[in-house]
């Protein structure tokens, strides 16, 4: 089946999500559509799905326009969506989530399960997958999640399948299976839109791809293009993918961890038996695929953890059972894994959280009264430093893009003495250039003989970064490797799999 | 020997009850000892007799019931280390801590236990109702606080219709209706507008105890021959299962009231679970945006769901009126609907825990409510807290950690996530 958009647009508010986009997927294609986050991807594909009206434009499939205003019409016509976040739930089967909107009941209105089990079953065995259909989604891991999502759309005859960032949630080796589905698919005769970001992985699958920026198409590429051409036309400008690395000048061990183990309130260990060291001047990347006790660890480093048994020492003095104002000022700069959750307080202003950690010392409080002005000073100081983009330092700070939320962070946690830099996910929903801007600055901290400890779950990051990458699987560190290793046995150990 | 979460859990309940029984075995068996009868009465009206009345020596059924209870509780403790469920053996303890109690607690006096059941029915049925009420909501994704509101609204307008047209299926009627208008209110503004739904619930109660009593007052007091002298429904004794010694009276010798909520309870139960609604009632409570994902038009039946809460509930604030007394009261709804939206989350949101719990709770209200009549030598401020006593101990140790419908209190729009 093949898709065609013609002039799609989209506005919110002041904001034109979609620019008169174009787009042509061909029957038994593997269309890729690349762009950075915010770029309008997801807001396209979910025009498509029905989940939004376009203002204007239209939808052809196989050269007819059709009109979708529900999810339902675009599965009635043959378009399926997996979407980034699972539309799944968690408590129910995963035979109940494949009847869920299309059920059959007898003539008082029970439930039929049977020929949905059936036809279930024999999709299944058509594209090799193995699924138990009476296991509970919750249980399952997200790679067979995912699968379920993908059977949901075949069972309904998806004949376009959309595949929303699919590899956000997974493994290299689970990316490495979706591959092959998809290849399968496509053998099969379904279209395929993948949207993504990962350029290595676009490369890999897509037959053609087309980038979108600020909401515009701006190029159709072929695969054949390098990965530096497919990141300059995403980002409009030149990117550097690798920053550049100064050999370590590796010091004195900063942050030593020792017996570590970090309890749930019910008693059950979601960190287990860590040990490890990091060195002044060196990066020591915390790598794993998200939920395997990397944000508790994180967390525990300022004691924002409850129930921590085991040492940190951070230049000699124990951390462990300190206020977090007192670790914080042990010399640790805190970049936490949701700047809007955990690192700004939203409806404050941007010069405000910029002294969240210091303002009780002088200039800021005088006696016991703030000192607006001092903080406003402050505030204009470090926005320039670190270049954050604002109309006024009184703004509140949800107001401010998401890399410049994240120059707010790091400008605070960075302006305290530090010894010890800990960032999670410090790049995490970020446009190429902030990372850069991250990705640099880390880097510079590191150069000026800080120990730095990152936690991230994308492999090219912790590779770019990384002199020594701690694999994290199931609470517990599997191995701590050298940053030349390969990918292969890096995906390997976030699989849980040690040689 | 290594024991999960649940299992702690079962074992520390068991631990509680088991140093009770001790307790009681030493107390009512041998430091109170005292040479009264207690007399335990079994026979309520014209069932069947199998046993009249009961009469034992207050302290030796002490003992007995201390006795057994404890063997049951060791038996708890065995059923646990070897991974089945404790249940025969709590439940067998459970009973003989009570009857332990009452032996020594109604020593010298009569204590009519049919009686004391059949009135257990009779409180739990407006939490029956109500938490029913609360299930059909928070399953679906909208918190139910307005419970209390709309079982006092379905006893108010039955109580006035009954009265004015001397018919107490007009009454009964008319209460649903009442209900539903308060759920009309609840679902516009929770869903239609986002409002948050424990405010508003608080919000929704407060407007009908307001309004209920300013109209008791001006009208329903001086007007009180016309407007609230309403008639109220007969027993209704069913065939052969009303003769049934015990249980007879207990269950099958009640108003239609309570059999309409008997099918009621049936029919959520079968429906939650088996039929294509009560799949997509789930899903909207769990995950609205995969239910939209899939075609389902989530507010909508968010939207039909919460006016048939309020249905149910509105006519279980009938009970109130047209169901026992006919007349209304000013509040007269006591806090009933709050208590039942205790036993839907004692009853971990499923149709036949909220039923036990609500059993449960009528049933240790009940209790205090006999033993004050009796004349019992404890204080009776103390009796009244009993029902709550009961409700904090099976809370924390029957229940544990319970998980709430994933989406409950959380509005619908798309595009917001």
């Amino acid at each position: 089946m093949s898709l065609e958009l013609n002039a799609i647009t989209k506005s919110f508010g002041a904001l034109i999500a979609n620019d008169g986009i174009n787009l042509a997927v061909n029957d038994g294609e593997i269309h890729a559509i690349l762009g950075e986050n915010g770029a309008g991807k997801s807001t396209l594909m979910n025009i498509v799905y029905g989940l939004l009206q376009p203002d204007s434009g239209e939808i052809k499939v196989d050269g007819k326009v059709v009109t979708i205003n529900e999810p339902s019409d675009a599965l009635a016509v043959g378009i399926g969506m997996v979407h980034q976040h699972f539309m799944l739930i968690p408590v129910f089967t995963v035979l109940e989530n494949i009847v869920l909107g299309h059920e059959n009941t007898s003539k008082v209105g029970k439930l039929k399960l049977h020929e949905a089990r059936e036809r279930l079953m024999k999709i299944a065995n058509e594209f090799g997958f193995e699924i138990d259909p009476d296991a509970y989604v919750e249980n399952l891991p997200v790679g067979v999640q995912q699968r379920v999502e993908i059977l949901k759309a075949l069972v309904y005859e998806a004949k376009v399948l959309i595949l929303d960032e699919p590899t956000a949630v997974l493994t290299p080796q689970e990316t490495d299976e979706l591959i092959e589905v998809m290849k399968r698919l496509r053998a099969q005769g379904t279209s395929i839109i993948f949207i993504s970001h990962k350029l290595r992985e676009v490369k890999a699958v897509a037959d053609r791809i087309t980038v979108i920026r600020r909401g515009k198409v701006v190029a159709t590429a072929q695969p054949s293009a390098s990965q530096e051409e497919l990141a300059a036309l995403m980002v409009g400008r030149p990117v550097n993918l690798m920053p550049d690395k100064n050999p370590p000048k590796v010091g004195a061990p900063i942050l030593v961890v020792k017996d570590l183990e970090i309890l749930d309130p019910s008693g059950r260990a979601l960190v287990s038996d860590v040990d490890f060291e990091v060195c002044a001047g060196e990066v020591l990347a915390i790598a794993g695929v998200q939920g395997n006790g990397q944000s508790e660890l994180a967390e525990a480093m300022v004691n924002l953890q409850s129930h921590v048994r085991g040492s940190i020492t951070v230049g000699g003095v124990e951390i462990v059972g300190k206020s977090v104002h007192e670790s914080l000022h042990e010399g640790i700069a805190f970049v936490p894994e949701s700047r809007e959750l955990n690192g700004l307080i939203g409806s404050f202003s941007i010069a405000e959280n910029l002294i969240l950690d210091t303002h009780r010392e002088a200039p800021y409080t005088k006696g016991f009264a703030l000192s607006p002005k001092a903080v406003a000073i402050r505030g204009e100081e470090q926005a320039k430093e670190f270049d954050i983009r604002y109309q006024s330092i009184q703004d509140p700070v949800s107001s401010l893009s998401g890399g410049n939320k994240q120059k707010v962070v790091v400008a605070r946690e960075l302006s305290r003495p530090v010894k010890l830099v800990v960032a999670s996910q410090p790049t995490r929903g970020l446009d190429v250039g902030s990372i850069e801007f991250v990705h640099e600055r880390i880097l510079a901290e590191r150069d000026a003989g800080r120990a730095v400890l990152l936690f991230s779950t994308e492999l090219d990051e912790v590779v770019a970064l990384a002199d020594r990458i701690a694999v994290m699987y199931a609470g517990k560190i599997l191995a701590i490797v050298d940053a030349t290793v390969s990918r292969e046995e890096l995906g390997l150990l976030m699989a849980g799999v040690k040689k | 020997m290594v024991f999960s979460n649940t299992q702690k859990r079962q074992l520390r309940l068991i631990a509680v009850v088991l140093l009770l029984l001790v307790v009681e075995l030493w107390e009512f068996g041998f430091a109170k000892a005292s040479s009264n009868k207690t007399t335990f009465g079994f026979l309520l009206g014209k069932e069947w007799v199998i046993i009249h009345e009961w009469v034992i020596q207050s302290t030796t059924g002490s003992k007995i019931f201390s006795g057994i209870g404890i063997l049951a509780a060791v038996l708890g403790i065995f059923l646990v280390r070897s991974n089945k469920s404790p249940l025969p053996g709590t439940a067998i303890a459970g009973f003989s801590l009570l009857m332990s109690f009452l032996c020594w607690a109604a020593n010298g006096k009569f204590i009519p236990m049919t009686g004391l059941l059949q009135g257990s029915l009779m409180l739990a049925v407006p939490l029956i109702f109500g938490s029913m009420s609360g299930l059909l909501c928070e399953r679906s994704g909208v918190i139910n606080i307005a419970i209390e509101g709309q079982l006092l609204a379905g006893a108010f307008a039955s109580g006035v219709i009954a009265s004015l047209t001397h018919k107490t299926t007009w009454g009964l009627l008319v209460a649903p209706l009442a209900g539903a208008l308060i759920s009309l209110l609840l679902a516009t503004f929770a869903i239609k507008f986002s409002v948050d739904q424990v405010i508003l619930g608080f919000v929704l109660n407060v407007l009908v105890i307001g309004l209920t009593d300013f109209l008791y007052k001006k009208l329903l007091i001086p007007y009180s021959s016309t407007w609230n002298t309403g008639p109220s429904f007969a027993r209704l004794e069913i065939p052969i299962l009303g003769k049934l010694p015990i249980v007879g009276p207990i269950f099958f010798n009640q108003t239609i009231i309570v059999y309409l909520m008997y099918a009621i309870v049936a029919l959520i139960s079968f429906s939650l679970f088996k039929t294509k609604w009560g799949l997509r009632t789930r899903a909207i409570g769990e995950h609205p945006e995969a239910a939209d994902s899939v075609g389902i038009d989530v507010n909508k039946l968010r939207f039909r769901n919460v006016i048939l809460a309020g249905l149910v509930s509105g006519l279980g604030g009938a009970y109130f009126t047209v169901g026992s007394v006919g007349s209304f009261s000013k509040e007269m709804t006591a806090g009933a609907g709050f208590i039942a939206l205790a036993a839907l989350i004692f009853g971990k949101w499923t149709p036949m825990g909220a039923v036990t719990a609500g059993l449960l709770f009528g049933f240790a209200d009940n209790l205090s409510g006999t033993l004050s009549i009796i004349g019992v030598s404890i204080p009776s401020e103390f009796m009244l807290m009993v029902p709550y006593i009961a409700t904090i101990i099976a809370v924390s140790g029957l229940v544990g950690r319970v998980r709430a419908p994933a989406a409950d209190g959380v509005p619908y729009s798309r595009g917001s996530h």
